[in-house]
């Protein structure tokens, strides 16, 4: 919940204040404006000209083609394919994840301390795994020739990757157990600190369980569970290396392919540049939506930045 | 937990113990199975038999991968690359987050909502415009075209980070500081900064797995020059689709996992702490 105590910077220095947060602030500013503001521009201005290896190696001049890009991209049906790809996928993965971490952070509060750091510490090595490795641990384990999940569902020679429906699967158990925790670390922590009075005094009232967690948990959490969500949502939407590893690169075909990993081989596969940039600024656009709706959830409950 | 319901009854709370000792060993599993299979000597992998133990554990898998490739080197540059993106972006977001928490002026909401939408931008889209930056500063295939990225993409989630820490430190003390004659910059360095150093450590964590798990950058800005590779991309080197050494496989992930695995544990408390500051400010 949101303490009271906003914070009230000494305000006796006055005038002198003027100047000393903008040079605290200026390195992160410069860093930020050259490498992160800039290419965003950059992307921006790419997506707006023919730029492929001819260009960039200097061979032919840049062609200015205003939204020629984008009306290519909106254009190629499997651009369509891939964004609803991309939206499904994640959409299931941030559900997956939700679910899970909720429910594991409820359960957290229901045990001993053995079993509690059992949970976590198994939870902080699923989290600490890098995404590549854990990619690759994640092939072995389903791997139809070799991997011990085929061979306890007595699935044979099954290849999970082949399907396209069955390797998003994967990617998706993948993502699920890696981002779990933090969702799990998170809503554990926003239990906790629930001031016990007001569960006390809730009980004392006579409120049942499931009382006690609709009317005063629930509410209490949501600031926290918005955050989470919205977090997920992030991150679920710009998978990459669990895509572009688990399915070489986007799968049979470009069958698994997301919006990330489109872009990607648009522009460095087939040195499209202009075309790969133009779907960057599409991604880039989608998620910056959903980020303005995140502010707006977050004024609308008051929390104060 | 010393909430009035206190734990459930016995039954109950034993079934909960049993699911969640269970949920570890099934999350904890693929770690496990990783191990394993880097220590499997060399025929039981094919064997098509994976059991869940090894009788004789060698290390041909380990021999393997430092030998083939200069995977020792590999491994210095990609504790480089994490350790200046670690330091660099740690003490920029220190100022910061010290700048928006301590001081009231204009355009301060507006920069903390643009630091939460600089979170959200895709990284992998900017692979384009950043490599074409980075060539025309000569920083393709060194390992700066790495750094400097992933220091501007780390800064963000560590200031909002940060501020919880930050704002913990009770204004007290500064006004204490100020009153014993300290100047600005003593009581930033001096008394501000080994405050927040804990919740520093435990934000790095975070700057340290993006850069140390690096893997679009490193495949798109390291482009002739191997030996400036990083651990990410020695590791696919193993891992053809068609005909993967599982081996060296995993033994390059068990390699690759550990320093994140060993820095995730040392600052696991900070990081609960921090995590919930940082999402309930």
């Amino acid at each position: 919940m949101t303490p009271t105590t906003s914070p009230r910077p000494p305000g006796r220095r006055g005038a002198r204040d003027g100047t000393v947060p903008w040079l605290y602030l200026a390195p992160a500013l410069v860093v930020l404006g050259a490498l992160l503001a800039y290419p965003v521009y950059q992307l921006g201005l790419i997506s707006l000209f023919r730029y492929t290896q001819a260009q960039v190696s200097g061979g032919q001049p840049t062609v200015f083609r205003g939204l020629g890009n984008y009306a290519d991209v909106f254009g190629d049906d499997q651009f369509w394919r891939v964004l609803l790809a991309t939206v499904v996928f994640a959409a299931a993965c941030v559900v997956s994840t939700l679910a899970v971490g909720c429910a594991l952070a409820v359960l957290l509060t229901r045990v001993r301390a053995v079993p509690r750091l059992t949970l976590m510490l198994a939870a902080l090595g699923a989290w600490a795994t890098p995404a590549v490795t854990g990619s690759t641990v994640w092939l072995f384990l389903f791997d139809p020739d070799f991997g011990p999940v085929n061979r306890i569902l007595g699935l044979g020679d099954h290849s999970w990757t082949y399907g396209r429906y069955s390797a998003f699967l994967l990617v998706l158990l993948e993502v699920v157990w890696c981002s779990f925790p933090f969702v799990m670390v998170t809503v554990y922590a926003g239990i906790r600190a629930v001031p016990t009075e007001v569960l006390e005094a809730a009980s004392l009232d006579g409120a049942s369980q499931w009382r006690i967690w609709r009317s005063v948990l629930a509410p209490m959490l949501r600031p926290i569970l918005t955050v989470v969500t919205i977090q997920s949502v992030i991150w679920d939407f710009k998978v990459f290396t669990q895509i572009y590893v688990m399915t070489g690169g986007g799968g049979i075909a470009g069958q698994n392919l997301v919006l990330n990993v489109y872009a990607y081989q648009q522009a460095f596969a087939s040195s499209q540049y202009g075309l790969g940039s133009a779907i960057g600024v599409v991604m880039l656009v989608l998620l910056l939506a959903v980020t303005l709706v995140y502010l707006r959830l977050l004024r609308r409950q008051g929390e104060e930045l | 937990m010393n909430l009035p319901r206190g734990l459930p009854a016995r039954p109950w709370r034993l079934a909960a113990e049993a699911c969640a000792l269970l949920t570890a060993a099934v999350v904890a599993f693929p770690l496990y199975w990783m191990v394993l299979g880097a220590f499997r000597p060399a025929g039981e992998i094919e064997s098509g038999e994976p059991r869940p133990w090894t009788l004789a554990p060698s290390l041909d898998s380990f021999r393997r991968v430092f030998g083939q490739q200069e995977f020792g080197r590999y491994f210095l540059n990609s504790l480089v690359v994490a350790g200046v993106v670690v330091i660099a972006s740690g003490l920029i977001a220190f100022l910061a987050a010290t700048a928006v928490t301590r001081f009231r002026f204009r355009f301060r909401t507006t920069l903390l909502i643009m630091f939460l939408v600089a979170q959200t931008v895709p990284v992998e889209a900017l692979t384009i415009p950043l490599f074409f930056l980075m060539r025309d500063f000569g920083q393709l295939n060194t390992l700066g075209s790495l750094i400097l990225p992933h220091i501007a993409f780390s800064l963000p989630f560590a200031i909002w980070m940060l501020r919880g820490f930050v704002k913990a430190v009770p204004e007290a003390l500064e006004e204490a500081a100020y009153l014993d004659g300290a100047s600005r910059t003593r009581f930033l360095w001096q008394i501000l900064f080994p405050l927040v150093l804990p919740g520093l450590v435990a934000t790095s964590v975070f700057s340290f797995i993006s850069a140390w798990n690096d893997f679009l950058f490193a495949k798109s800005f390291i482009i002739s020059d191997t030996s400036q590779s990083t651990l990410p991309m020695a590791l696919l080197v193993f891992f053809k689709p068609d005909d993967p050494d599982w081996g060296g496989v995993m033994a390059g992930s068990t390699l690759m996992t550990i320093p994140v695995l060993v820095f995730f544990v040392l600052v696991q408390r900070r990081l609960v702490s921090g995590l919930g500051g940082a999402v309930k400010d």
